[in-house]
């Protein structure tokens, strides 16, 4: 059994915080994953920061650019990782766009993030056609989970599809949008009562626009839980001190 | 697989050799499967294709003339043609391509539409025909090339666009088109893109080149008119992203005797860190939803392009362009804003015409290359230099 696959063998809702790595400061990585394990989170999505977040709204495309300029890279995300990775006993996914991973090489990225003992990546514009051609044997080589993202208006024959290639979790975005857009679910209900209707393999974490313990619960009525990542974000950015403020963001939506 | 269809059109999966694809995230997916699915029955349709050349005809002026540079030939010892693509409606070329799209935006039933424009022609061209086709526009744009661009802004405003200052990144084109992304991806269910050129995601880039493909259609028409023989032996474009250049090499992609040079920007210098020379200086990797040559760092981080012609200030260029680069079936020279600059001098005093600062990129590598008094040069030239005035002026 995989990590990720004993988190949700749990049974209670999982809250998986997604943090750009290398933010707010050069050097906050570890204090971010740290704090999001001491104060309850079950999964951490680490993001590899790019020039040109396509699928991300503001704050995590700020997110991003700081990160840039703060001398995040893959190279010195894992040298990072490799550092810490024994003190953090959560799974920890990487969320990061094609090119980077590209120009990384993507094989040498998967055998490199295996090593350190990442558990699974989120490619948002890796074409699923390509991956099933190119990249999957790949992923199953060095035993990663691949998260596809569905949307509201994915069918139900590629929602099908895109379990079938995904180990892990499912990532429904609660609504064709960027990041951080939504404040409310409408509409979540029927959407998420659909994913039951398919009996998919993977169980379903509902991201983007997921900001407050309200939503959390709403969700989890349906979903195995969430992803929060703006929200989280916000948090963060000015705060004097990044544990004080993940334990109160935390209990924000725990408590 | 002839050679036409080889370079002419992408293969089923969107690719151009090793380039193209929609490399884009599921939000994007519903509205990019119905345009790969729909856009060659529409394109091909019979209105469609009717309505399009009547308004090419009566709206925008075309066909453009092929004009034969009688000063210019002399001064370079050859035979020089200019196709006149800055007669067209609004200035440049990029009204083929709205003029398309708007059309193919009715069919689709959309009621918005959105654009990203750098130097602000594209901008221009799809605020005009959303004017004439009475449809809702929102054109982002750098809010550096807005303070650059000023006249453009205005004149975009006054044809009843909504113009969406893009902030993020470096505030140019790039960003721009960031931010348009991000909107259809916000909006997709009413609105359509029009991406101003040949890149983005598979069916973009094959959309706008068979759009702007008119331009050499008509050249192999008026050449065979003039000369007796329908092929060039040269033909000259300048590339940002590509449209004037792929609209004016399509009809020839198959024939291998016309030797066919795409013109980038080089800036203050190809080695200067601030130019847009994308073949010289780029790796393949994945820009706006497909995968192409571009600027980018070690980390895949994409580069800020520079050049005086804020047209051709693009971190890439079209995956058919990469293709055309790497399989050698074009060859892609650079000019620097200096050389841009002396070229369009030089048409304006030799023959009358002042032309826009990215059509001046293509002028500028005739004295780079040997041509033979029989030679026949055709050169795009893409759009008029009325933008450009501060800047030319300024140089004067």
């Amino acid at each position: 059994m995989s990590r990720l696959q004993k988190i949700f063998a749990q049974q209670k809702p999982i809250l998986n915080v997604y943090c750009t790595a290398g933010f707010p400061h050069p050097e906050s990585t570890m204090d971010v994953m740290l704090s999001l394990q001491e104060f309850g989170a079950d999964m951490i999505e680490l993001g590899i920061p790019y020039s040109d977040p396509l699928a991300d709204g503001p704050v995590i495309q700020e997110s991003n650019a700081t990160a840039i300029k703060n001398g995040m890279s893959i190279q010195k995300l894992f040298a990072d990782i490799k550092s810490f990775r024994e003190k953090i006993h959560l799974p920890v996914i990487l969320m990061g766009y094609l090119n980077p991973v590209l120009q990384y090489g993507f094989e040498k990225f998967c055998q490199d993030a295996a090593a350190i003992g990442i558990d699974g990546m989120i490619i948002p514009d890796l074409p699923d056609a390509v991956f099933e051609k190119q990249y999957a044997p790949i992923i199953k080589k060095y035993k990663l989970d691949f998260i596809f993202l569905v949307t509201p208006e994915t069918t139900d024959e590629r929602i099908k599809k895109l379990d079938r290639l995904s180990s892990g979790f499912l990532y429904a975005v609660s609504s064709s949008a960027t990041t951080g857009n939504t404040n409310k679910l409408t509409g979540i209900n029927a959407y998420l009562q659909r994913f039951n209707a398919l009996s998919l393999h993977n169980p379903v974490l509902v991201g983007f626009g997921i900001g407050n313990k309200e939503m959390f619960m709403e969700v989890n009525k349906l979903a195995a839980g969430a992803i929060i990542g703006s929200a989280y974000i916000k948090a963060i950015r000015d705060a004097q001190n990044v544990n004080t403020a993940t334990k109160s963001f935390l209990s924000s939506i725990l408590g | 697989m002839t050679d036409s269809k080889q370079f002419s059109f992408p293969d089923e999966n969107g690719y151009y050799g090793q380039f193209g694809g929609a490399y884009i995230p599921e939000m994007l997916q519903a509205n990019i499967d119905k345009l790969q699915k729909t856009y060659q029955s529409i394109l091909a349709d019979n209105d469609f294709q009717k309505a399009f050349h009547t308004l090419l005809k009566d709206y925008v002026g075309r066909p453009t003339p092929l004009y034969f540079a009688s000063r210019l030939s002399e001064k370079y010892g050859t035979n020089i043609y200019l196709k006149r693509e800055d007669l067209c409606h609004t200035g440049a070329h990029k009204i083929n391509n709205t003029i398309g799209q708007i059309l193919l935006a009715e069919r689709l039933e959309k009621k918005r539409i959105i654009a990203e424009t750098g130097a602000g022609q594209h901008g221009v061209a799809t605020a005009t025909v959303c004017a004439l086709r009475n449809r809702e526009c929102i054109v982002f744009m750098g809010e550096k090339d807005m303070e650059r661009q000023a006249p453009n802004v205005a004149r975009m405003k006054m044809l009843g666009a909504t113009i969406i200052p893009a902030t993020s990144g470096s505030k140019t084109l790039k960003d721009a088109t960031n931010e348009a992304i991000r909107y259809w991806i916000n909006h997709g269910e009413d609105t359509h893109y029009i991406i101003g050129s040949v890149v983005g995601p598979h069916p973009y880039p094959a959309i706008v080149a068979q759009l702007q493909s008119i331009i050499s259609e008509e050249i192999r028409r008026q050449l065979l008119e003039k000369t007796g023989d329908a092929l060039p032996t040269h033909l000259i474009a300048c590339v940002g992203g590509g449209s004037n250049a792929a609209g004016a090499f399509y009809h020839f992609l198959h024939e291998k005797k016309v030797q066919l040079i795409g013109v980038e920007a080089a800036g203050k210098g190809v080695e200067s860190g601030e130019s847009a020379a994308t073949t010289f200086l780029g790796t393949t990797g994945i820009l706006h939803g497909c995968k192409t040559l571009l600027m980018q760092t070690k980390d895949g981080q994409v580069v800020e392009p520079y050049s005086i012609s804020a047209g051709l200030d693009y971190p890439g260029i079209g995956p058919l362009h990469a293709h055309l680069f790497t399989s050698g079936r074009a060859v892609y020279q650079q000019a620097t804003d200096d050389e841009a600059l002396k070229a369009a001098f030089e048409l304006a005093k030799l023959e009358g015409i002042i032309p826009a600062l990215e059509s001046a990129h293509a002028l500028a590598v005739l004295p780079k290359n040997k041509f033979k008094t029989t030679d026949k040069v055709v050169i795009s030239l893409s759009g008029r230099g009325d933008k450009d005035l501060a800047t030319l002026i300024d140089k004067m």
